[in-house]
């Protein structure tokens, strides 16, 4: 009881200096006097739209602002999860950020020379943000630039699956142009570097139903056992119109385009291409291959 | 609750739905009803929107100069489906990410900017608050019955359980591929509508034109 009259008195109080305070005051004024004009004055219209703006600006961002850690937070666990995805790795249920930490070692490639980065935080490294930082990335010549993305980082966050001190799985992340939106995704390959053992698109935002199959699990499947590279060295893999034939020379390095998808599987084609090439990781996997002949 | 109240929730769920009897919201009742759980989503993110901004556009609608009405009601829709857009990514990550633009695109939904203008602008906030709601139950009434027929025909599942048990894991049921595509949803929506005309001959329209019949000799000029 005594309690509520307090908190009343205090309300009070407030209030009452609230309307002595002479800013208040001239606000309230101001405000009295915009309410009583006609709805279609010049005035009151300017001051509605300002006014309604500024509240809207503010509840905007108070949400986006207050609820960004946690945002964050899923976005990391949600590219874990992708990550233990394409590595075959992920069990339901279990906890993500336990079995990132014990099954995958990420590191960074300097594009250009294939050779690991040791002098930057892997942690902290954004390869994306990169990509889009004029003294972290490289213009892609238009000519080179089949995956139609522009520019590139200089440096790439690559992931490794390893047993013991062996390679069993290199991780890269990869993406291209499809026909809405650049597709953002990882391609996990054996330690040959030339088998592929499975694809995931992260982010895209294709035709839900047709392109947008290309997160399907049964599609994704398909990749499984295909070969990158011919025997002369190119990147071979791709996407063909219509159903692999299994029985056919060549079916190693061909994966089935997408029903209805054209323009998305030439996408998926060219950026298996350029990333693959010596644009993109071969000088990488070069790097990596006779470390796992010689054992 | 009085009878007022009771009839602004209940009339939109068969009287005056949104989506049967207005024919408005159809784009995202196509997009997201593939599947239950993001139906569930979008119909609590729609009623929440469309509840709020009729309530707040309600609100100070006297002093809403006509001039700047329909861009004010927009800003007011468009926060509001922002900070939903903003909830979502952060405590439904996963149902986000399937909702995809389709959030975004609760501003455009003609049932919002419908209530706004047609409900909200003439009648007080609590009233308006719960023409909202209502409107927003008709519209989820509509996407979880369509949803529903969606996903169990077309992946045997319901809310990602399984119900038939599919040839390809060893069941007996091979699912309908057409009902996880956009159009299946027409067909399921017309199939609605014919039933709620049928159970309430008053919403059928007039036609808007006679079909002449030639067969008593008048309309035979060529």
């Amino acid at each position: 009881m005594s309690n509520e009259k307090k908190q009343c008195k205090t309300t009070a109080s407030l209030c009452v200096k609230l309307d002595k305070c002479e800013h208040y005051q001239k606000f309230a004024q101001y405000r009295d006097k915009i309410l009583a004009l006609s709805n279609e004055s010049l005035e009151k219209t300017i001051a509605i739209a300002l006014s309604l703006c500024f509240v809207c600006a503010i509840l905007v961002s108070i949400s986006a602002v207050a609820l960004k850690p946690l945002q964050v937070e899923n976005k990391a666990m949600d590219m874990k999860k992708n990550i233990l995805d394409v590595a075959g790795l992920l069990t339901e249920g279990s906890n993500i950020h336990q079995d990132f930490a014990e099954k995958i070692e990420a590191k960074l490639v300097n594009m250009e020379t294939g050779e690991y980065v040791e002098d930057l935080d892997v942690i902290t490294y954004d390869q994306r943000k990169a990509a889009k930082n004029p003294a972290q990335n490289t213009l892609i010549p238009k000519d080179k630039d089949l995956a139609s993305i522009k520019v590139k980082a200089k440096i790439a966050k690559v992931y490794l699956v390893k047993e013991g001190e062996a390679i069993k799985s290199i991780i890269l992340p990869v993406h291209g142009y499809g026909l809405w939106s650049t597709m953002y995704g990882f391609l996990a390959l054996d330690a040959d570097g030339q088998t592929v053992q499975s694809i995931n698109f992260y982010d895209q935002a294709e035709t839900p139903g047709l392109g947008g199959e290309v997160v399907n699990p049964n599609w994704r499947a398909l990749w499984s056992g295909k070969q990158v590279y011919s025997e002369s060295g190119e990147v071979a893999l791709k996407l063909i119109k219509g159903v692999v034939d299994n029985t056919k020379d060549g079916s190693e390095f061909q994966v089935d385009g997408l029903a209805g998808a054209t323009l998305t599987s030439t996408g998926v084609s060219n950026l298996i291409k350029y990333w693959m090439s010596n644009e993109g990781f071969a000088p990488y996997l070069d790097k990596i291959r006779p470390e796992c002949e010689g054992e | 609750m009085d009878n007022e109240t009771k009839k602004v929730l209940t009339d939109p769920l068969v009287n005056n739905n949104p989506i049967t009897l207005q024919v408005l919201g159809i784009c995202s009742a196509l997009a997201v009803t593939s599947q239950m759980s993001t139906s569930l989503i979008m119909a609590v993110a729609l009623t929440a929107v469309t509840a709020c901004s009729s309530a707040a556009i309600s609100s100070i609608r006297n002093h809403i100069p006509s001039s700047i009405r329909i861009i004010v009601q927009m800003t007011i829709i468009a926060s509001l489906v922002i900070v939903v857009d903003q909830l979502l990514k952060a405590f439904a990550y996963d149902v986000s990410k399937q909702l995809s633009v389709f959030v975004g695109l609760i501003i455009t939904n003609c049932i919002v900017m419908g209530r706004a203008e047609a409900y909200a602008m003439k009648t007080p906030p609590m009233a308006s608050f719960m023409d909202g709601i209502g409107n927003g139950l008709g519209y989820s009434l509509i996407l979880i019955i369509v949803a529903f027929f969606r996903e169990l025909l077309g992946s045997g599942k319901l809310l990602g359980i399984e119900i038939f048990p599919l040839i390809k894991d060893g069941g007996w049921y091979e699912p309908n591929g057409l009902m996880l595509l956009p159009p299946s949803a027409f067909f399921i929506i017309g199939l609605i509508i014919w039933v709620f005309r049928q159970w309430k001959p008053d919403q059928v329209e007039d036609q808007d034109f006679k079909i002449l019949d030639i067969s008593h000799g008048e309309g035979g000029h060529h």
